[in-house]
């Protein structure tokens, strides 16, 4: 059995349709990049898979069972920016997840318990390379060490699913590059499934195991928002040439136009 | 160069907002010399010697008939005041802004409520506490807690909706529940906003503070300034005047040095 199952998913808001019958059949431990034009509905999935968004019609499931219409700590996020809490200390907000585990009262974990979480905590933050900043302020670090930070936030649960929603949008080239190495090195250390969103095409078609390209297959000029998208592609990342990367490319960015339009 | 692109260097920028005080100053001591060449005894514009005087019997001299340094006796009154009625709206800012800010039932629950509320002229109930709590303290920090809080509430709610929504999945897909995402993602990020609108709030306060002190009390800065009205006591109005000030101002930079102390995160642009 397939670990997460898509069947005949839709999602409308009102009259606009932004998903239509969506299908798709996920194995653990495979990475999916999303790609697609703006408004073709990747973070709307994504946040379906998150649970911060209910989906209009169909299945949407984790092992056979639907998922939890909640965030829960099976499902970890990173977001573009806003991922970690400026009020801790890097070492504390990788903690955080640990002490909110086993305290629920307090929330804070003391003496031993507090030592071995901590154990765990500076061993993840090596894995990130963020040992020396352990005890820096979020607004200390850039764009890239904040990152950095949010996926090991994350990780530090051992997620079913790591989401990651355009996490390197905000970053230089040059950063992304090292982010994608840190992402490659992570995921085959771990085995999480992961999902992310991407608008950089290319960065979506060498990363990871599968590309998932959703785009709309009919525009009505008249009615933009009749239809809704799909996924259009998907594809192992590895066996893929250059043409298919050009109509893949040719076909989002006339989506693109239609949605500017 | 134009105008809004000159800009004064240190040394001027200090010299160019002390030039307003220095003004106010030089003029009113220019018409307090007229008057009092005119007429010795004017009470209107007292001088500076008349009013060090009267600081001197104030402050420190005991008064002949309590026995009391009466100037520090009514600061001790006033500050007791200020001090229980601004923490207990704070504290009550603190739980029911963050309530309300974090849980949507609790908000559509006692959202309206905070705004009615917050929209009543507090002088227009003082009466209403004098009648239900009597002419003695607690009306008077009532009035300061009722003129303050509910403010203070809709602030904190918002500051409290104003953290990024992103924060708030986060913490869930690290397991929190509803408790801890109150006490560790919301509770430790308002605090300082919560000194914030306290430091905002401080201006009202005493604005209560002194109505209630001038219509029923027998102590306090704003009793004082009303009781020596009568006798047109400007030497002593004045002073007090600007003691009320200081007290403000000192506070006021107590409160904003706490606030960088405890919350290092929160003053360096790390929100």
């Amino acid at each position: 059995m397939s670990f997460i199952t898509v069947n005949n998913l839709w999602k409308e808001y009102g009259d606009q349709v932004v998903l239509e019958n969506l299908n798709l059949s996920v194995k653990q431990g495979e990475f999916c990049t999303l790609v697609g034009a703006s408004g073709c509905g990747k973070s709307t999935f994504l946040k379906m898979l998150l649970g911060q968004e209910a989906q209009t019609r169909g299945d949407l499931l984790l092992d056979g069972t639907a998922f939890p219409a909640e965030p829960d700590r099976n499902r970890g996020i990173v977001f573009q920016r806003y991922s970690v809490f400026p009020h801790l200390t890097v070492r504390q907000n990788v903690l955080m997840g640990l002490e909110l585990e086993q305290k629920p009262l307090l929330g804070k974990l003391f003496g031993s318990a507090r030592k071995e979480a901590l154990a765990r905590v500076d061993a993840m933050l090596e894995s990130v390379g963020l040992s020396p900043s352990a005890n820096k302020w979020p607004h200390e670090l850039s764009g890239g060490m904040q990152q950095r930070l949010a996926i090991a936030q994350s990780l530090i649960m051992r997620p079913r699913v790591l989401l990651l929603d355009e996490p390197f949008g905000a970053l230089d080239p040059g950063i992304r590059s090292d982010m994608h190495k840190l992402l490659l090195k992570l995921w085959q250390e771990t085995g999480t499934t992961i999902f992310m969103v991407t608008h950089d095409l290319k960065e979506g078609f060498y990363l990871g195991t599968r590309l998932l390209v959703f785009d709309k297959t009919r525009h009505d000029p008249h009615s933009p928002n009749a239809y809704g998208a799909t996924i259009t592609y998907d594809l192992p990342i590895g066996q893929t040439d250059r043409t298919v990367l050009e109509h893949i490319d040719h076909s989002v960015s006339k989506t693109a136009r239609y949605q500017a339009a | 160069m134009r105008l809004i692109n000159r800009h004064p260097g240190r040394v001027s920028a200090i010299l160019l907002g002390l030039l307003p005080f220095l003004l106010i100053m030089l003029i009113y001591s220019l018409a307090s010399q007229q008057r009092l060449a005119d007429n010795p005894n004017d009470k209107l514009l007292p001088g500076l010697e008349q009013m060090t005087a009267a600081v001197d019997r104030m402050a420190f001299q005991e008064d002949r008939r309590s026995g009391n340094y009466l100037m520090w006796e009514d600061t001790a009154a006033s500050l007791k005041r200020l001090g229980m009625g601004v923490g207990i709206a704070a504290s009550l800012a603190l739980v029911v802004g963050l309530l309300n800010g974090i849980l949507p039932l609790v908000r559509a629950n006692l959202a309206p409520l905070v705004s009615a509320l917050s929209m009543v002229p507090p002088l227009a109930i003082l009466p209403i506490l004098f009648i239900v709590f009597g002419l003695g303290e607690l009306s008077k920090v009532m009035l300061i807690v009722i003129g303050t809080a509910p403010v203070m509430m809709r602030d904190v709610a918002q500051r409290v909706r104003e953290l990024p929504g992103e924060q708030l999945i986060k913490i869930q897909t690290l397991g929190a529940n509803s408790w801890q995402v109150i006490t560790r993602m919301a509770l430790p990020q308002t605090l300082p906003r919560l000194i914030d609108s306290v430091r905002l709030s401080l201006g009202p306060a005493w604005l209560f503070l002194i109505a209630a002190e001038a219509i029923a009390s027998t102590e306090g800065l704003g009793y004082r300034i009303f009781l020596v009205r009568r006798y047109l006591a400007m030497d002593v109005i004045l002073p007090y005047v600007i003691w009320i000030t200081i007290l403000a101002i000192v506070i006021d930079q107590i409160l904003r040095f706490a606030n960088r102390k405890l919350f290092p995160w929160y003053n360096a642009g790390g929100h």
